[in-house]
């Protein structure tokens, strides 16, 4: 088991955390993880990425050139990182916020709108968590466990009461995926 | 203690107060601050003190204080700092003051960029300060191994007497895997019967200093250092081998470049090809001994660097031309991908054509 995901999008829509979340599921699992940021003169509302690799064997590069799956959280990230991804990969398309389809025919695509969903769940801020479900769900790179008993390590006791919402919108997103709604495989 | 998930800058500051490291003064700088903003922190935890000195000459200067009182002291910076540091450092490597100094390396030369780079390979290993004098210089390639060379790092330095210099980039410094710390150790700091710490009845008083204002006693301290490089140089050089038995074509790479280069060497294995990497965790002393070894059965090498090509004046000096030497390198912050560098091997294996 070898995924290199690669997480983009604004500064501010958790693109970071979330990738660190995943990292750390991964070593809750007693995989071999290492996450990786975008550094550099950023600004506030400029674009953000990390690459996590999550893998069986010892991680040789941590550098994630060549993605196994790709989240979009924003249109710039679509189009700057969708021709990096590996054939056969997956990329989800935070379709809230992404006015366009991906272009690639060889790797699975899925439209899911992730702010729309948050809001409806009750915050847009669990956005992220939306993709991060259905990524768990098709993929199997950790288990909801995982990232529950991850949320409960890495929070602060003080912001657990935001455990059970971030929950929900994992499952909101699995459930998406599961049942085959709003996807779009490129061969179909 | 389980693993934790850690910053590879993080992973310094943890690794220098579990080495006995008490004292540390700088001044910040991108891609390295996290650092000083963690010991700013965990210093005063263990009872040690954090200082941000008003420069990075102000930051050395403190170092050879503290080091000549005999403490286990650390500075970090990055590029331009380390280039402001150079003539402390070699004050300090003439006063023989054990100390470590932190390194990650941007993209340069001037103002350069905050991307990661080993473009300082020269500065670290040749000198970078005035007079003959050498750094032990560690590279180490994951969070763990920070950790983990932190502790050798000091040990060293107290040893031989010697600053010795941690190599990193941005890379290591930003990234997160997990690491074990282990055990909290009871630590064996060696006595230090030449530190500045008072006269206590002795009968010399102990003077910390690197002048030497006679040229014949000049020259005998000179030949004490030598002596004492030539020991460092044939004892302590460090590396890793990742598939090298058999292998054709062997590249050398440290740092982050080497965990390039290994996806590589997987990549290599994966079709077929006898492909090999030689990781110096010692960048002085190179450990060229063993490519030396290897230039025997090996039929060529390729440096990789995020260099415009340094280190490979030191695998060509350890091959001594008995087979050919290849550069493989990305600069300005920019790091070399797998793909590429793969692209480059299968060309040299094919004997150049592509």
């Amino acid at each position: 088991m070898y995924e290199g995901i690669l997480i983009a999008g604004f500064g501010g829509q958790g693109v970071l955390s979330t990738g660190q979340l995943l990292a750390y599921s991964g070593m809750v699992e007693g995989k071999h993880v290492a996450w990786i940021p975008s550094y550099g003169p950023e600004m506030r509302g400029g674009t953000a990425n990390c690459g996590v690799t999550i893998s069986q064997q010892p991680i040789s590069s941590p550098l994630v050139s060549e993605p196994t799956v790709l989240i979009a959280m924003n249109r710039p990230s679509l189009e700057k990182f969708e021709n990096s991804v590996v054939k056969g990969g997956l990329i989800f398309v935070n379709s809230s916020l992404i006015d366009i389809r991906a272009s690639r025919k060889d790797v699975g695509v899925y439209y899911i709108p992730a702010n729309d969903m948050a809001e409806d769940i009750g915050s847009s801020k669990v956005a992220n968590n939306i993709i991060l479900g259905a990524l768990i769900e098709l993929t199997g790179v950790v288990t909801p466990e995982a990232i529950e008993k991850s949320l409960k390590d890495v929070l602060p006791p003080h912001h657990h009461k935001m455990i059970p919402l971030n929950l929900k919108a994992m499952e909101a997103g699995a459930s998406l995926v599961r049942t085959g709604g709003r996807q779009r495989m490129a061969d179909s | 203690m389980g693993k934790m998930l850690m910053k590879g800058n993080e992973a310094i500051g943890e690794g220098a107060v579990r080495a006995g490291c008490r004292y540390f003064f700088g001044y910040p700088i991108t891609p390295q601050s996290e650092l000083p903003h963690y010991l700013a922190k965990r210093m005063p935890e263990v009872g040690g003190l954090y200082l941000q000195a008003e420069s990075e000459v102000a930051s050395i200067n403190m170092v050879f204080g503290a080091a000549g009182a005999g403490a286990r002291v650390m500075t970090s910076s990055s590029g331009p700092g380390i280039s402001l540091m150079q003539e402390g450092i070699s004050y300090l490597a003439g006063a023989e003051l054990p100390c470590v100094i932190v390194n990650m390396v941007r993209g340069g030369p001037g103002l350069g960029n905050i991307a990661p780079a080993q473009s300082d390979y020269f500065q670290a290993t040749r000198g970078g300060g005035h007079g003959d004098y050498h750094l032990i210089v560690l590279a180490p390639a994951s969070v763990q191994e920070i950790v983990d060379l932190m502790q050798d790092s000091f040990d060293l330095a107290d040893k031989y007497r010697n600053p010795v210099m941690l190599m990193g980039d941005g890379v290591l410094g930003q990234m997160m895997e997990p690491v074990d710390l282990g055990e909290e150790k009871i630590l064996s700091i060696p006595e230090k019967s030449w530190a500045a710490t008072g006269r206590m009845k002795r009968e010399k008083k102990n003077l910390i200093n690197s002048l030497y204002i006679v040229p014949e006693n000049c020259e005998v301290h000179n030949i004490k250092l030598g002596e004492k490089y030539k020991l460092i140089a044939s004892g302590e050089q460090r590396w890793e081998e990742y598939r090298t038995e058999g292998a054709e074509l062997i590249m050398v790479a440290y740092g982050t470049a080497a965990r390039v280069c290994k996806a590589v060497a997987d990549l290599c294995k994966a079709e077929g090809m006898p492909v090999g990497l030689i990781r110096p965790i010692t960048l002085w002393p190179f450990p060229g001994r063993r490519i030396s070894e290897l230039a025997e059965t090996a039929k060529s090498f390729l440096s990789v660097e995020m260099s415009m090509g340094q280190m490979v004046d030191d695998v060509r000096l350890s091959v001594n031309g008995k087979k050919p030497v290849h550069f493989y390198g990305r600069v300005g912050g920019m790091i070399p991908a797998a793909r590429d560098v793969f692209n480059e091997v299968q060309f040299i294996l094919s004997g150049g054509a592509r």
